[in-house]
Protein backbone atom coordinates (compact mmCIF):
# COMPACT_ATOMS: atom_id res chain seq x y z
CA UNK A 1 0.00 0.00 0.00
CA UNK A 2 1.19 3.65 -1.18
CA UNK A 3 -0.24 5.20 1.97
CA UNK A 4 1.67 3.31 4.88
CA UNK A 5 5.16 3.32 3.06
CA UNK A 6 5.16 7.45 4.05
CA UNK A 7 3.96 6.16 8.07
CA UNK A 8 7.13 4.33 7.72
CA UNK A 9 10.15 5.36 9.90
CA UNK A 10 13.26 6.14 8.56
CA UNK A 11 14.98 2.93 9.80
CA UNK A 12 11.81 0.76 8.30
CA UNK A 13 12.51 2.85 4.93
CA UNK A 14 16.41 1.65 4.55
CA UNK A 15 15.77 -2.29 5.56
CA UNK A 16 12.78 -2.40 3.33
CA UNK A 17 14.99 -1.03 0.83
CA UNK A 18 18.47 -3.22 1.70
CA UNK A 19 16.13 -6.17 1.57
CA UNK A 20 14.35 -4.81 -2.07
CA UNK A 21 10.78 -5.11 -0.70
CA UNK A 22 10.42 -1.81 -1.68
CA UNK A 23 12.31 0.37 -4.47
CA UNK A 24 13.79 3.85 -4.41
CA UNK A 25 11.07 5.09 -6.99
CA UNK A 26 8.42 3.64 -5.14
CA UNK A 27 9.51 5.18 -1.69
CA UNK A 28 9.88 8.83 -3.61
CA UNK A 29 6.78 8.51 -5.44
CA UNK A 30 4.87 8.17 -2.36
CA UNK A 31 5.93 10.73 -0.80
CA UNK A 32 5.62 13.01 -4.06
CA UNK A 33 2.17 12.01 -3.74
CA UNK A 34 1.29 12.81 -0.40
CA UNK A 35 3.24 15.88 -0.72
CA UNK A 36 1.05 16.78 -4.01
CA UNK A 37 -2.22 16.10 -1.22
CA UNK A 38 -1.33 18.15 1.42
CA UNK A 39 -0.41 21.73 -0.28
CA UNK A 40 -3.08 23.19 1.99
CA UNK A 41 0.01 22.82 5.00
CA UNK A 42 1.76 24.90 2.40
CA UNK A 43 5.20 23.13 3.96
CA UNK A 44 7.10 23.42 0.32
CA UNK A 45 8.79 26.68 -0.91
CA UNK A 46 10.24 24.73 -3.97
CA UNK A 47 9.41 21.21 -5.04
CA UNK A 48 11.86 19.19 -6.68
CA UNK A 49 9.90 16.32 -7.71
CA UNK A 50 10.54 15.50 -11.08
CA UNK A 51 14.45 15.49 -10.71
CA UNK A 52 14.00 13.38 -7.24
CA UNK A 53 11.97 10.73 -9.54
CA UNK A 54 14.87 10.70 -12.19
CA UNK A 55 17.00 10.70 -9.46
CA UNK A 56 15.37 7.49 -7.52
CA UNK A 57 15.05 5.59 -11.30
CA UNK A 58 18.78 6.10 -11.13
CA UNK A 59 19.28 4.54 -8.00
CA UNK A 60 16.95 1.67 -8.46
CA UNK A 61 19.39 0.70 -12.13
CA UNK A 62 22.19 0.58 -9.68
CA UNK A 63 21.45 0.62 -5.92
CA UNK A 64 24.34 1.07 -3.86
CA UNK A 65 23.10 -0.34 -0.19
CA UNK A 66 25.82 0.21 1.51
CA UNK A 67 25.00 3.91 1.92
CA UNK A 68 23.02 4.97 4.99
CA UNK A 69 20.48 6.77 3.17
CA UNK A 70 19.50 4.49 -0.02
CA UNK A 71 17.49 5.57 -2.35
CA UNK A 72 15.73 7.85 0.32
CA UNK A 73 13.80 10.88 -0.35
CA UNK A 74 14.18 13.79 1.79
CA UNK A 75 13.14 17.76 1.39
CA UNK A 76 15.40 19.68 3.80
CA UNK A 77 14.97 23.36 5.26
CA UNK A 78 15.05 25.89 2.48
CA UNK A 79 18.20 27.95 4.41
CA UNK A 80 20.58 25.31 2.92
CA UNK A 81 22.09 26.28 -0.21
CA UNK A 82 21.41 23.27 -3.00
CA UNK A 83 23.38 23.59 -5.93
CA UNK A 84 21.20 24.93 -8.92
CA UNK A 85 18.14 24.58 -6.82
CA UNK A 86 16.63 27.98 -5.90
CA UNK A 87 17.02 28.83 -2.25
CA UNK A 88 15.13 31.65 -0.77
CA UNK A 89 15.94 31.67 3.50
CA UNK A 90 11.74 32.39 3.11
CA UNK A 91 12.81 35.95 2.06
CA UNK A 92 11.68 37.69 -0.98
CA UNK A 93 15.17 38.76 -1.59
CA UNK A 94 16.54 35.76 -2.14
CA UNK A 95 13.05 34.75 -4.30
CA UNK A 96 15.40 34.06 -7.14
CA UNK A 97 18.64 32.79 -6.40
CA UNK A 98 19.85 30.27 -7.06
CA UNK A 99 22.98 28.46 -5.60
CA UNK A 100 26.15 27.57 -7.36
CA UNK A 101 27.40 25.81 -4.63
CA UNK A 102 26.04 23.18 -2.29
CA UNK A 103 25.94 23.45 1.54
CA UNK A 104 28.42 20.73 3.55
CA UNK A 105 25.52 18.68 5.52
CA UNK A 106 23.52 18.47 2.25
CA UNK A 107 26.03 17.05 0.02
CA UNK A 108 26.87 14.51 3.32
CA UNK A 109 23.57 13.85 3.04
CA UNK A 110 23.31 13.13 -0.58
CA UNK A 111 26.65 11.10 -0.34
CA UNK A 112 25.03 8.82 1.71
CA UNK A 113 22.34 8.35 -1.16
CA UNK A 114 19.52 10.47 -0.06
CA UNK A 115 17.51 12.57 -3.02
CA UNK A 116 16.67 16.38 -2.48
CA UNK A 117 12.15 16.15 -2.43
CA UNK A 118 12.45 19.84 -1.91
CA UNK A 119 13.14 23.15 -0.11
CA UNK A 120 11.11 23.04 2.81
CA UNK A 121 9.13 27.01 4.65
CA UNK A 122 11.04 28.41 7.17
CA UNK A 123 10.94 31.95 9.09
CA UNK A 124 12.53 34.59 7.07
CA UNK A 125 16.29 34.19 7.45
CA UNK A 126 15.22 31.45 10.48
CA UNK A 127 14.01 34.88 12.15
CA UNK A 128 11.04 33.55 13.74
CA UNK A 129 9.17 31.08 16.72
CA UNK A 130 6.03 30.67 14.27
CA UNK A 131 6.68 30.61 10.55
CA UNK A 132 4.32 33.46 9.56
CA UNK A 133 7.23 35.80 9.17
CA UNK A 134 8.28 33.77 6.03
CA UNK A 135 7.45 35.77 2.51
CA UNK A 136 5.74 32.42 1.05
CA UNK A 137 3.22 32.32 3.99
CA UNK A 138 2.36 30.39 7.11
CA UNK A 139 2.96 26.96 7.82
CA UNK A 140 -0.08 25.19 9.15
CA UNK A 141 0.77 22.39 12.06
CA UNK A 142 -0.94 19.14 10.78
CA UNK A 143 -1.53 18.42 14.77
CA UNK A 144 -4.66 20.91 14.32
CA UNK A 145 -5.84 23.72 11.05
CA UNK A 146 -4.61 27.43 12.24
CA UNK A 147 -2.09 25.99 14.50
CA UNK A 148 1.73 27.36 13.99
CA UNK A 149 3.99 24.36 13.62
CA UNK A 150 6.50 26.71 15.44
CA UNK A 151 9.64 28.03 13.63
CA UNK A 152 11.47 29.21 12.52
CA UNK A 153 11.94 24.97 11.08
CA UNK A 154 8.38 24.94 11.06
CA UNK A 155 7.91 23.93 7.50
CA UNK A 156 10.97 21.37 8.33
CA UNK A 157 8.50 20.22 11.25
CA UNK A 158 5.52 19.99 9.80
CA UNK A 159 6.70 17.75 6.73
CA UNK A 160 8.23 15.18 9.36
CA UNK A 161 4.94 14.95 11.38
CA UNK A 162 2.41 15.08 8.45
CA UNK A 163 4.54 12.58 6.64
CA UNK A 164 5.82 14.42 3.78
CA UNK A 165 9.47 13.49 4.36
CA UNK A 166 10.82 10.99 6.58
CA UNK A 167 13.62 12.88 7.97
CA UNK A 168 15.00 16.33 7.93
CA UNK A 169 17.55 18.73 8.87
CA UNK A 170 16.73 22.01 10.53
CA UNK A 171 19.05 24.60 12.18
CA UNK A 172 18.86 25.99 15.67
CA UNK A 173 19.93 29.90 16.61
CA UNK A 174 17.75 29.87 19.47
CA UNK A 175 15.72 26.98 19.43
CA UNK A 176 14.05 26.64 15.81
CA UNK A 177 15.22 22.85 15.62
CA UNK A 178 13.96 21.87 19.31
CA UNK A 179 10.65 24.05 19.70
CA UNK A 180 9.02 22.95 16.17
CA UNK A 181 9.82 19.54 17.27
CA UNK A 182 8.30 19.85 20.41
CA UNK A 183 5.09 21.88 18.96
CA UNK A 184 4.23 19.15 16.09
CA UNK A 185 5.11 16.15 18.11
CA UNK A 186 8.68 14.95 16.74
CA UNK A 187 12.32 14.62 17.55
CA UNK A 188 14.80 17.07 17.03
CA UNK A 189 18.36 17.66 18.15
CA UNK A 190 20.94 21.11 18.06
CA UNK A 191 24.18 19.82 18.33
CA UNK A 192 26.64 20.97 19.67
CA UNK A 193 28.25 24.46 18.34
CA UNK A 194 31.10 23.05 15.53
CA UNK A 195 29.57 20.00 15.70
CA UNK A 196 28.11 20.02 11.97
CA UNK A 197 29.38 22.67 9.07
CA UNK A 198 27.70 26.27 8.15
CA UNK A 199 29.48 26.05 5.08
CA UNK A 200 26.29 26.81 2.77
CA UNK A 201 23.94 27.54 5.13
CA UNK A 202 22.03 31.24 4.60
CA UNK A 203 23.75 33.09 8.15
CA UNK A 204 21.66 34.38 10.91
CA UNK A 205 23.65 34.54 13.95
CA UNK A 206 27.03 32.57 13.55
CA UNK A 207 27.99 32.40 16.54
CA UNK A 208 24.65 30.41 17.75
CA UNK A 209 23.72 28.54 14.30
CA UNK A 210 23.84 25.03 13.98
CA UNK A 211 21.95 22.36 11.63
CA UNK A 212 20.67 19.85 13.30
CA UNK A 213 18.15 16.44 12.43
CA UNK A 214 14.60 16.10 12.84
CA UNK A 215 12.92 12.96 12.90
CA UNK A 216 9.92 10.70 14.13
CA UNK A 217 11.92 9.08 17.24
CA UNK A 218 15.17 9.42 18.33
CA UNK A 219 17.25 6.56 16.31
CA UNK A 220 16.47 7.98 13.38
CA UNK A 221 17.76 11.23 14.96
CA UNK A 222 20.56 9.92 15.54
CA UNK A 223 21.35 8.18 12.79
CA UNK A 224 21.03 11.81 10.65
CA UNK A 225 23.49 13.43 13.46
CA UNK A 226 26.22 10.58 12.48
CA UNK A 227 25.59 11.62 8.42
CA UNK A 228 25.43 14.91 8.71
CA UNK A 229 28.38 15.55 11.18
CA UNK A 230 31.90 15.96 10.04
CA UNK A 231 34.76 18.28 10.33
CA UNK A 232 34.93 21.02 7.80
CA UNK A 233 37.68 23.31 6.55
CA UNK A 234 35.46 25.17 5.16
CA UNK A 235 33.84 26.46 7.84
CA UNK A 236 36.14 28.24 10.47
CA UNK A 237 34.48 26.99 13.53
CA UNK A 238 33.97 23.47 12.51
CA UNK A 239 35.64 21.25 15.17
CA UNK A 240 37.98 18.70 14.64
CA UNK A 241 36.94 15.75 17.59
CA UNK A 242 36.35 12.27 17.67
CA UNK A 243 32.78 11.78 16.29
CA UNK A 244 30.88 8.53 17.83
CA UNK A 245 28.26 6.15 14.84
CA UNK A 246 25.48 7.79 17.02
CA UNK A 247 23.24 4.80 15.88
CA UNK A 248 25.65 2.24 16.46
CA UNK A 249 26.18 3.34 19.83
CA UNK A 250 22.90 3.74 21.17
CA UNK A 251 22.07 2.59 24.28
CA UNK A 252 18.46 2.71 26.61
CA UNK A 253 20.95 1.83 29.75
CA UNK A 254 21.24 4.98 31.25
CA UNK A 255 21.62 3.36 34.89
CA UNK A 256 23.59 5.64 36.94
CA UNK A 257 23.13 8.48 35.11
CA UNK A 258 22.56 11.81 36.86
CA UNK A 259 20.42 14.03 35.42
CA UNK A 260 20.02 17.34 36.77
CA UNK A 261 16.67 20.03 37.38
CA UNK A 262 16.75 23.49 36.98
CA UNK A 263 15.00 25.20 39.44
CA UNK A 264 15.10 28.17 37.27
CA UNK A 265 13.19 26.46 34.93
CA UNK A 266 10.16 26.90 36.27
CA UNK A 267 9.04 30.41 35.43
CA UNK A 268 5.93 32.26 36.15
CA UNK A 269 2.83 31.71 34.45
CA UNK A 270 3.76 28.28 32.98
CA UNK A 271 0.72 26.13 32.82
CA UNK A 272 0.26 23.31 34.99
CA UNK A 273 0.31 21.05 32.33
CA UNK A 274 4.03 22.07 31.11
CA UNK A 275 4.89 21.41 35.14
CA UNK A 276 2.98 17.79 35.19
CA UNK A 277 4.95 17.01 31.99
CA UNK A 278 8.14 17.89 33.43
CA UNK A 279 7.64 15.98 36.55
CA UNK A 280 6.72 12.81 34.57
CA UNK A 281 9.72 13.31 32.75
CA UNK A 282 11.62 13.25 36.25
CA UNK A 283 9.67 10.03 36.86
CA UNK A 284 10.49 8.11 33.75
CA UNK A 285 14.38 9.30 33.83
CA UNK A 286 14.23 7.50 37.63
CA UNK A 287 12.32 4.50 35.99
CA UNK A 288 15.05 4.42 33.56
CA UNK A 289 17.34 4.52 36.49
CA UNK A 290 19.20 7.51 36.11
CA UNK A 291 19.95 9.57 39.56
CA UNK A 292 17.99 13.54 39.84
CA UNK A 293 19.84 15.93 40.87
CA UNK A 294 18.15 19.54 41.74
CA UNK A 295 20.94 22.27 40.12
CA UNK A 296 20.84 25.97 39.83
CA UNK A 297 21.66 28.29 37.01
CA UNK A 298 21.22 30.90 38.25
CA UNK A 299 21.65 33.53 35.51
CA UNK A 300 18.90 31.81 33.27
CA UNK A 301 16.63 34.86 32.97
CA UNK A 302 19.40 36.91 31.43
CA UNK A 303 19.46 34.19 28.46
CA UNK A 304 16.67 35.60 26.42
CA UNK A 305 17.77 39.66 27.01
CA UNK A 306 21.42 38.55 26.21
CA UNK A 307 20.44 36.62 22.76
CA UNK A 308 18.18 39.63 21.92
CA UNK A 309 21.37 41.85 21.44
CA UNK A 310 23.95 39.05 20.26
CA UNK A 311 21.92 37.28 17.58
CA UNK A 312 20.23 40.95 16.57
CA UNK A 313 23.98 41.81 16.23
CA UNK A 314 25.44 38.96 13.86
CA UNK A 315 22.76 39.27 12.35
CA UNK A 316 22.68 43.09 10.95
CA UNK A 317 26.56 42.45 10.23
CA UNK A 318 25.85 39.14 8.22
CA UNK A 319 22.58 40.60 6.37
CA UNK A 320 24.26 43.50 4.83
CA UNK A 321 25.39 41.38 1.94
CA UNK A 322 21.73 41.46 0.48
CA UNK A 323 22.25 45.22 -1.42
CA UNK A 324 20.63 44.03 -4.79
CA UNK A 325 23.78 44.54 -6.97
CA UNK A 326 25.10 40.69 -7.12
CA UNK A 327 22.11 38.26 -6.53
CA UNK A 328 18.88 39.02 -4.94
CA UNK A 329 15.96 40.97 -5.70
CA UNK A 330 16.35 44.73 -6.77
CA UNK A 331 14.41 47.92 -6.11
CA UNK A 332 14.71 50.84 -8.20
CA UNK A 333 16.66 53.81 -7.06
CA UNK A 334 17.07 57.15 -8.06
CA UNK A 335 21.10 56.27 -6.99
CA UNK A 336 22.90 53.91 -5.46
CA UNK A 337 22.19 54.77 -1.91
CA UNK A 338 18.62 55.62 -2.64
CA UNK A 339 18.54 51.23 -4.45
CA UNK A 340 20.15 50.27 -1.46
CA UNK A 341 17.56 51.58 0.98
CA UNK A 342 14.63 50.42 -1.27
CA UNK A 343 15.86 47.29 -1.92
CA UNK A 344 16.05 45.98 1.38
CA UNK A 345 13.05 48.20 2.92
CA UNK A 346 10.71 46.13 0.11
CA UNK A 347 12.82 42.75 0.27
CA UNK A 348 12.94 42.00 3.90
CA UNK A 349 9.78 41.92 5.66
CA UNK A 350 8.81 43.27 9.04
CA UNK A 351 10.34 41.47 11.87
CA UNK A 352 14.08 41.11 10.12
CA UNK A 353 13.67 44.70 9.68
CA UNK A 354 13.15 45.08 13.37
CA UNK A 355 16.20 42.81 14.31
CA UNK A 356 18.30 44.43 11.85
CA UNK A 357 17.72 47.96 13.19
CA UNK A 358 18.13 46.60 16.86
CA UNK A 359 21.75 45.24 15.77
CA UNK A 360 22.89 47.99 13.74
CA UNK A 361 21.84 49.89 17.28
CA UNK A 362 23.57 48.12 19.80
CA UNK A 363 26.59 47.88 17.31
CA UNK A 364 26.70 51.64 17.18
CA UNK A 365 28.94 54.32 18.01
CA UNK A 366 28.08 55.36 21.79
CA UNK A 367 25.79 51.76 22.23
CA UNK A 368 28.71 49.25 21.77
CA UNK A 369 29.55 48.81 25.01
CA UNK A 370 26.68 49.48 26.84
CA UNK A 371 24.79 46.84 25.10
CA UNK A 372 26.67 44.27 22.85
CA UNK A 373 30.19 43.88 25.03
CA UNK A 374 27.39 43.80 28.18
CA UNK A 375 25.92 41.06 26.41
CA UNK A 376 28.92 38.89 25.45
CA UNK A 377 29.79 39.27 29.19
CA UNK A 378 26.53 38.20 30.54
CA UNK A 379 27.03 35.19 27.82
CA UNK A 380 30.00 34.27 29.67
CA UNK A 381 28.03 34.25 32.98
CA UNK A 382 25.37 32.30 31.59
CA UNK A 383 27.78 29.32 30.40
CA UNK A 384 29.93 29.27 33.49
CA UNK A 385 26.37 28.46 35.13
CA UNK A 386 26.53 25.41 32.58
CA UNK A 387 29.93 24.15 33.28
CA UNK A 388 29.37 24.56 37.07
CA UNK A 389 26.50 22.03 36.51
CA UNK A 390 28.00 20.13 34.49
CA UNK A 391 30.65 18.79 37.01
CA UNK A 392 27.77 17.60 38.84
CA UNK A 393 25.88 16.42 36.57
CA UNK A 394 25.71 14.15 33.02
CA UNK A 395 22.74 15.96 31.32
CA UNK A 396 19.74 18.15 32.29
CA UNK A 397 16.09 17.84 32.18
CA UNK A 398 13.87 20.60 30.87
CA UNK A 399 10.65 21.44 28.96
CA UNK A 400 11.50 22.48 25.59
CA UNK A 401 8.72 25.05 25.47
CA UNK A 402 6.68 27.31 28.02
CA UNK A 403 3.59 26.08 26.09
CA UNK A 404 1.73 24.04 23.11
CA UNK A 405 1.37 25.23 19.68
CA UNK A 406 -0.73 28.53 19.09
CA UNK A 407 -3.14 29.82 16.83
CA UNK A 408 -1.73 31.68 13.86
CA UNK A 409 -1.95 35.43 14.27
CA UNK A 410 -2.12 34.76 18.35
CA UNK A 411 1.02 36.57 19.28
CA UNK A 412 2.33 37.85 15.39
CA UNK A 413 2.17 41.52 16.82
CA UNK A 414 3.99 41.59 19.71
CA UNK A 415 7.48 40.61 19.71
CA UNK A 416 8.32 40.21 22.91
CA UNK A 417 5.82 37.47 23.56
CA UNK A 418 6.90 35.82 20.46
CA UNK A 419 10.73 35.71 21.89
CA UNK A 420 9.52 34.60 25.18
CA UNK A 421 8.54 30.78 23.40
CA UNK A 422 12.64 30.41 23.30
CA UNK A 423 13.00 30.71 27.24
CA UNK A 424 14.36 27.44 27.36
CA UNK A 425 16.14 26.61 24.11
CA UNK A 426 17.78 30.03 23.65
CA UNK A 427 20.75 29.77 27.13
CA UNK A 428 21.42 26.16 25.31
CA UNK A 429 22.82 28.19 21.96
CA UNK A 430 24.26 30.97 23.98
CA UNK A 431 26.18 27.91 25.72
CA UNK A 432 27.44 26.18 22.88
CA UNK A 433 25.40 23.03 24.02
CA UNK A 434 23.66 20.05 22.32
CA UNK A 435 19.99 19.41 23.21
CA UNK A 436 17.65 17.41 22.12
CA UNK A 437 13.56 17.51 22.18
CA UNK A 438 11.56 14.85 22.58
CA UNK A 439 8.09 14.27 22.57
CA UNK A 440 6.62 13.41 26.17
CA UNK A 441 2.71 13.83 25.96
CA UNK A 442 -0.24 16.17 25.06
CA UNK A 443 -1.63 18.69 27.19
CA UNK A 444 -5.61 18.90 27.54
CA UNK A 445 -6.09 20.51 24.34
CA UNK A 446 -4.41 17.27 22.36
CA UNK A 447 -1.57 19.35 21.04
CA UNK A 448 2.30 17.69 21.78
CA UNK A 449 4.39 18.36 24.33
CA UNK A 450 8.24 18.17 24.32
CA UNK A 451 10.96 17.54 26.78
CA UNK A 452 14.20 18.85 26.34
CA UNK A 453 17.83 17.04 27.44
CA UNK A 454 20.69 19.53 27.39
CA UNK A 455 24.13 18.03 27.53
CA UNK A 456 27.59 19.21 27.25
CA UNK A 457 29.67 20.06 24.67
CA UNK A 458 30.42 17.04 22.50
CA UNK A 459 28.21 14.47 24.66
CA UNK A 460 25.43 14.59 21.65
CA UNK A 461 25.86 10.09 22.50
CA UNK A 462 25.04 10.85 26.06
CA UNK A 463 21.58 12.96 25.08
CA UNK A 464 20.96 10.44 22.66
CA UNK A 465 20.73 8.02 24.84
CA UNK A 466 18.77 9.33 27.64
CA UNK A 467 16.35 10.45 24.64
CA UNK A 468 16.22 6.87 23.47
CA UNK A 469 15.41 5.19 27.09
CA UNK A 470 12.92 7.55 27.96
CA UNK A 471 11.30 7.43 24.53
CA UNK A 472 10.36 4.05 25.44
CA UNK A 473 9.13 4.32 28.90
CA UNK A 474 6.81 7.92 27.81
CA UNK A 475 5.44 5.71 24.46
CA UNK A 476 4.11 8.73 22.58
CA UNK A 477 1.61 8.20 19.44
CA UNK A 478 1.39 11.34 17.76
CA UNK A 479 -2.30 12.15 16.81
CA UNK A 480 -2.29 13.25 13.05
CA UNK A 481 -5.34 12.63 11.39
CA UNK A 482 -4.74 14.10 7.98
CA UNK A 483 -7.05 16.84 8.45
CA UNK A 484 -5.57 18.71 5.22
CA UNK A 485 -6.47 16.13 2.93
CA UNK A 486 -9.65 15.77 1.17
CA UNK B 1 15.97 54.87 28.03
CA UNK B 2 13.66 55.44 24.84
CA UNK B 3 14.21 55.35 21.47
CA UNK B 4 12.67 58.46 19.57
CA UNK B 5 11.48 59.16 15.97
CA UNK B 6 15.21 60.97 15.39
CA UNK B 7 17.20 57.84 16.43
CA UNK B 8 14.94 55.36 14.48
CA UNK B 9 15.64 57.33 11.02
CA UNK B 10 19.29 57.17 12.09
CA UNK B 11 19.75 53.83 12.86
CA UNK B 12 17.41 53.26 9.50
CA UNK B 13 19.82 55.76 7.36
CA UNK B 14 23.11 53.11 8.79
CA UNK B 15 21.22 50.05 8.15
CA UNK B 16 20.45 51.07 4.60
CA UNK B 17 16.40 50.41 5.14
CA UNK B 18 14.56 53.07 4.07
CA UNK B 19 11.60 54.11 6.73
CA UNK B 20 8.94 56.19 5.91
CA UNK B 21 7.21 58.43 9.15
CA UNK B 22 4.57 55.30 9.70
CA UNK B 23 7.10 52.93 9.81
CA UNK B 24 9.14 54.73 11.73
CA UNK B 25 6.28 54.88 14.49
CA UNK B 26 5.41 51.71 14.46
CA UNK B 27 9.62 50.31 14.82
CA UNK B 28 9.69 53.24 18.04
CA UNK B 29 7.11 51.12 19.60
CA UNK B 30 8.34 47.54 19.21
CA UNK B 31 11.95 48.78 19.40
CA UNK B 32 11.17 50.20 22.82
CA UNK B 33 9.56 47.76 24.14
CA UNK B 34 12.27 44.99 23.02
CA UNK B 35 14.87 47.45 24.84
CA UNK B 36 12.72 47.20 28.21
CA UNK B 37 13.44 43.86 27.86
CA UNK B 38 16.91 43.88 27.33
CA UNK B 39 17.61 46.56 29.75
CA UNK B 40 17.20 43.37 32.47
CA UNK B 41 20.58 42.88 32.05
CA UNK B 42 21.73 46.09 33.61
CA UNK B 43 20.93 44.41 36.72
CA UNK B 44 23.88 42.80 36.76
CA UNK B 45 27.47 44.04 37.56
CA UNK B 46 29.48 42.56 35.11
CA UNK B 47 33.07 44.32 35.52
CA UNK B 48 35.36 41.98 36.11
CA UNK B 49 33.59 39.38 33.36
CA UNK B 50 35.15 38.41 30.26
CA UNK B 51 33.35 38.90 27.58
CA UNK B 52 32.40 35.41 25.54
CA UNK B 53 33.01 36.03 21.87
CA UNK B 54 32.68 32.44 20.61
CA UNK B 55 31.73 29.16 22.30
CA UNK B 56 34.06 27.14 19.75
CA UNK B 57 37.33 26.68 21.73
CA UNK B 58 39.60 26.60 18.66
CA UNK B 59 42.57 28.98 16.96
CA UNK B 60 41.49 29.48 13.61
CA UNK B 61 43.86 27.15 10.89
CA UNK B 62 45.81 28.35 7.89
CA UNK B 63 45.15 27.03 4.55
CA UNK B 64 46.77 27.40 1.68
CA UNK B 65 45.98 30.20 -0.68
CA UNK B 66 44.68 27.88 -3.61
CA UNK B 67 42.04 28.67 -6.12
CA UNK B 68 39.46 25.97 -5.97
CA UNK B 69 36.63 27.04 -7.76
CA UNK B 70 37.21 28.12 -11.54
CA UNK B 71 35.19 29.44 -14.62
CA UNK B 72 32.64 29.73 -12.65
CA UNK B 73 31.73 33.49 -13.75
CA UNK B 74 28.52 32.69 -15.91
CA UNK B 75 27.27 31.05 -13.46
CA UNK B 76 27.84 33.83 -10.95
CA UNK B 77 26.69 36.49 -12.69
CA UNK B 78 23.37 34.84 -14.21
CA UNK B 79 22.16 35.49 -10.10
CA UNK B 80 22.53 39.41 -10.42
CA UNK B 81 19.59 41.49 -11.13
CA UNK B 82 21.58 43.61 -13.35
CA UNK B 83 24.64 42.53 -15.34
CA UNK B 84 26.03 43.15 -19.24
CA UNK B 85 27.21 39.62 -19.38
CA UNK B 86 30.67 40.61 -17.65
CA UNK B 87 30.03 43.03 -15.14
CA UNK B 88 27.29 43.57 -12.03
CA UNK B 89 25.36 46.80 -13.29
CA UNK B 90 24.82 49.51 -10.39
CA UNK B 91 22.55 53.05 -10.93
CA UNK B 92 25.72 55.51 -12.04
CA UNK B 93 27.93 56.64 -8.95
CA UNK B 94 30.03 59.14 -10.91
CA UNK B 95 28.70 61.92 -12.79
Amino acid sequence: MMSDITKQSLSELVKNIKEKKLSSKEITKAFIDRSQKSKELNVYISEDYSSALEKAKKFDEKPNLDLKLPGIPIAVKDLFCTKNVRTTAGSKILNNFVPTYESTVTQNIWNEGAILLGKLNCDEFAMGSSNETSFFGNVQNPIDKNLVPGGSSGGSASAVAGQLTPITIGTDTGGSIRQPASFTGIVGLKPTYGSCSRYGIVAFASSLDQAGPMAQNVKDCALLQEIISTYDSKDSTSIDFKRNEYSKELTKNIKGKKIGIPKEYRVDGMPKEIEELWQKGIQYAKDCGAEIIDITLPHTSYALPTYYIVAPAEASSNLARYDGVKYGFRAKGENLIDMYEKTRSEGFGAEVQRRIMIGTYVLSSGYYDAYYLKAQRVRKLIKNDFDEVFKKVDAILTPSTPSSAFKIGEKKDDPVSMYLNDIFTVPVNLAGLPGISIPAGHDLKGYPLGLQIIGKAFDEQNILNIAYAMEEKIGFKNKINDWWIK
Amino acid sequence: MSIDLKTIKHISKLSRISVDDQKAEKLAVDLNSIFKFIEKLNELNTDKVKPLTSVAETTLKLRSDEVKSKDIRNEIIKNSPQDNEDYFVVPKVIE
